[in-house]
């Protein structure tokens, strides 16, 4: 039978199992919408943006690990979703971006809102192509979801023209993928398990540092059982947080720029540093030269372009963590090890806790141990900067919990839609969302979908009125010259200011009332024994989200801290304060 | 100690698609890796190309120039031509004009000499055409650069290469 184009990508969307598909219509998708109309497979969200859409669509892979799916118009619904197919890519999360495209014969005239989007996405996503015929579609589908979900995952964008969803065609969608130029790597080698399991067996003072393809592999308990048996210490980046429960004895910490003292303590003096799924980023080592040099090292990552990239590693296995995890657990015998090294990194843990040294009535550290207390588990999605850096320090993560942070790209604006999306994907977990003021803002829009959609989820606004992470180093590394990052700075302020005072004008928008002009309940937090309430408040709002703004000290820090260029072992744990 | 750098060589299958060739040039610049040149043509299977590529790098780089190639889903296959035993000829048109009659004698007997053939011809211009090894047809362009530099084009295409039957053969 002859269909559409646009009935078979619907159809395309039901074989592939998608639930929710993360939508914005305009003129070139106008005939993909019409298809949808009246479909009962899958559910069809309507965002207020293409970037709160394409992270609401990252937040619900990361939550579910299904993938995301998009469809948005050509022109600029397709280049709103830029920054959200970069901040997917280099956190390696599965999505299919289907924009709409003018017409083939129209393709390269500046027709109406045309972009060569591909062109646009080729170096921020794993695979952008363009249907250039009908008899093609089906087959691109298939090709884009398989490409997508497997080997190191990451976004795809599927590019189609008008012609094309109109034109008739075979109903056929295809059941296998065969793809000469893209084969994921599978198995692992066993020889180069076995070198490392000899050098873990060997080892006096080992160290496993968990990046985030142990979470996307879903290989936490596998890696906690690994841990068990070898009664070895276990570091995280920021993305491999949660692979093992945060209170686990074995559990030193994160690690990095904003890590604990006692985690990236164990990177610098350990003698072998055994990592899995981390590309080892600047955020990461701190100076090259001083990284774990004490240390042999091993790397497992499923894409061999992150081996001996940024660290030359003693012993590389390119495998998928999971299966390489569970074969090395098989292969690996419980050494005969003093546990003092253990005991030194537990002691220093303790005796080095991160914490927010403050005299405000309320700090960072209460909202994030508030949610901590106020959910056995849940989602929380962060936005970018200090309140993601609190959030990644204070959060416990245990059982199902998940953290979904934008950490490769850094992308603000990313954590309130993210959260929306995976209150989609898990609308049985509680979903919290962390979010500064200045990120709020770059996607405040979606509070309507939120609502449109009744999600329940927890908006926490930490409001220190400034973009705190540059302005704390501001306050650091450039002599306290707060350029462009005071909030509540106005025209009839005076031009360059280097400190908050009290006749600074008050803060825009009041978030209280925006939360009440979209009919939902907002809370104002200004001291810790609030902290509680709040939540319990918010707990009760089960068909509707609850925004609770946190008044935080304006120049609060994140600290310790592994000042850029620095090796790991030179801390900065406390900033020096005038009048404090 | 600065990494050794050094001129490697590359032959990648390719899809023969649109967009391809964009896509791995986007590559090379956008991770600032220095491509020195690149050719591509569709091979005997009208569905792939082949492209010969020359870059300079160190080792670490280039190991990461294979693996992002490889990475990408357009690439079918990557070859690395540079310690084998390989074919590899650029083409290289000269043009010559306003050239005086001793001159005109004087670019023939060179020509010949280089082992460049003359294709084209008038009572004072001309053509070579060389067929040669990159880097004999820098010395061939050089030497008419010399002499005719205010009257002279040329055109460079850039090396393709195929591995050797023979192993010997370079």
């Amino acid at each position: 039978m002859k269909i559409k184009g646009t009935q078979l990508f619907v159809k395309a969307l039901v074989e592939e199992g998608v639930d929710t598909l993360f939508a914005y219509p305009g003129g070139m998708a106008i005939d993909l919408f019409d298809a949808l109309y009246g479909e009962k497979d899958f559910r069809v969200v309507l965002p207020r943006h293409e970037q709160g859409l394409v992270h609401a669509a990252d937040g619900y892979a990361r939550a579910t690990g299904k993938t995301g799916v998009c469809l948005v118009t050509s022109g600029p619904g397709a280049t709103n979703l830029v920054t959200g197919i970069a901040t997917a890519n280099y956190d390696s999360v599965p999505l299919v971006c289907f924009t709409g495209q003018v017409p083939t014969n129209l393709i390269g005239n500046d027709a109406f809102q045309e972009v060569d989007i591909v062109g646009i996405c080729r170096s921020i996503c794993k695979y952008a192509v363009t249907v250039r015929r009908r008899e093609d579609l089906g087959r691109i589908i298939k090709e884009a979801f398989y490409v997508a979900r497997t080997g190191k995952p990451g976004p795809v964008v599927v590019d189609l023209p008008k012609d094309i969803q109109q034109a008739l065609g075979s109903d056929e969608y295809p059941k296998e993928v065969s793809m000469r130029g893209y084969k994921p790597s599978t198995g692992v080698h066993m020889g180069q398990l076995k070198k490392a399991a000899g050098m873990l067996e060997a080892a006096k003072r080992p160290l496993f540092l968990v990046g985030g393809g142990v979470n996307i592999s879903h290989a936490g308990a596998e890696m906690t059982a690994l841990a068990e048996k070898l009664h070895m210490p276990v570091v995280s980046t920021v993305m491999g947080k949660g692979a093992l429960p945060s209170d686990h004895p074995l559990y030193i910490g994160n690690m990095g720029m904003h890590g604990n003292v006692a985690a990236n303590t164990a990177v610098s003096e350990c003698d072998l540093l055994f990592s899995i799924g981390t590309r080892f980023n600047d955020r990461i080592t701190g100076k090259l030269g001083e990284f774990a040099k004490d240390a042999k090292i091993v790397h497992i990552d499923i894409d061999a372009a992150s081996i001996s990239r940024n660290i030359v590693v003693d012993v590389p296995i390119v495998a998928d963590a999971k299966e390489a995890i569970v074969k090395l657990t098989e292969i690996v015998s419980e050494p005969k090890r003093s546990g003092e090294w253990l005991e030194r990194l537990q002691t220093l843990r303790q005796e080095k806790p991160i914490r927010v040294v403050s005299s405000a009535p309320l700090t960072p550290q209460d909202v994030i141990e508030g949610i901590n207390a106020a959910f056995p588990e849940f989602i929380v999605a962060t936005d970018v900067g200090q309140n993601q850096m609190w959030t990644t320090q204070f959060i416990q993560l245990k059982g199902r919990s998940r953290l979904l942070t934008s950490g490769g790209l850094g992308t603000m604006g990313y954590g309130l839609p993210a959260a929306l999306g995976a209150k989609l994907g898990s609308p049985d977990m509680p979903v919290v969302c962390v979010s500064g003021d200045g990120g709020f803002q770059m996607n405040e829009q979606e509070l309507a979908t939120a609502v449109c959609e009744e999600l329940p989820v927890v908006i926490c606004i930490l409001n220190n009125s400034y973009l705190g992470n540059v302005r704390q180093w501001q306050e650091m590394f450039y002599g306290g010259r707060y350029s462009c990052t005071c909030l509540r700075k106005r025209a009839s302020c005076a031009k360059w200011c280097s400190s908050p005072k009290a006749e600074c004008p008050p803060y825009v928008p009041d978030f209280v009332k925006l939360a009440q002009s979209y009919g939902i309940e907002g809370i104002r937090v200004t001291e810790r024994s609030e902290v509680a309430a709040a939540f319990e408040q918010a707990k009760k709002n089960t068909k509707a989200p609850t925004l609770i703004e946190f008044i935080i000290d304006k120049e609060e820090e994140i600290l310790p801290m592994v000042p850029g260029g620095n090796a790991l072992s030179e801390m900065v744990t406390e900033v020096k304060k005038e009048g404090r | 100690m600065a990494p050794a750098l050094k001129k490697r060589w590359i032959s990648l299958y390719v899809e023969n698609d649109v967009g391809v060739l964009a896509k791995i040039a986007g590559l090379f610049s956008g991770k600032s890796y220095n491509l020195s040149s690149l050719t591509v043509g569709e091979t005997e299977d009208p569905t792939v190309s082949r492209m010969t590529i020359s870059l300079y790098g160190d080792d670490k780089t280039f190991e990461q120039v294979k693996k992002q190639l490889n990475r990408s889903v357009e690439v079918i296959k990557v070859l690395d031509f540079t310690d084998l035993p390989i074919h590899k000829k650029e083409i290289l048109y000269i043009k010559l004009h306003s050239l005086k009659k001793e001159e005109m004698e004087e670019v023939m007997r060179s020509a010949a000499v280089f082992g460049v053939t003359v294709c084209d011809y008038d009572r004072n211009s001309l053509i070579l055409e060389s067929l040669k090894t990159e880097s004999k047809n820098s010395d061939v362009l050089q030497y008419y650069k010399k002499y005719y530099a205010t009257r002279m084009e040329a055109v460079r295409g850039g090396s393709v290469a195929i591995e050797s039957v023979s192993r010997s053969e370079r």
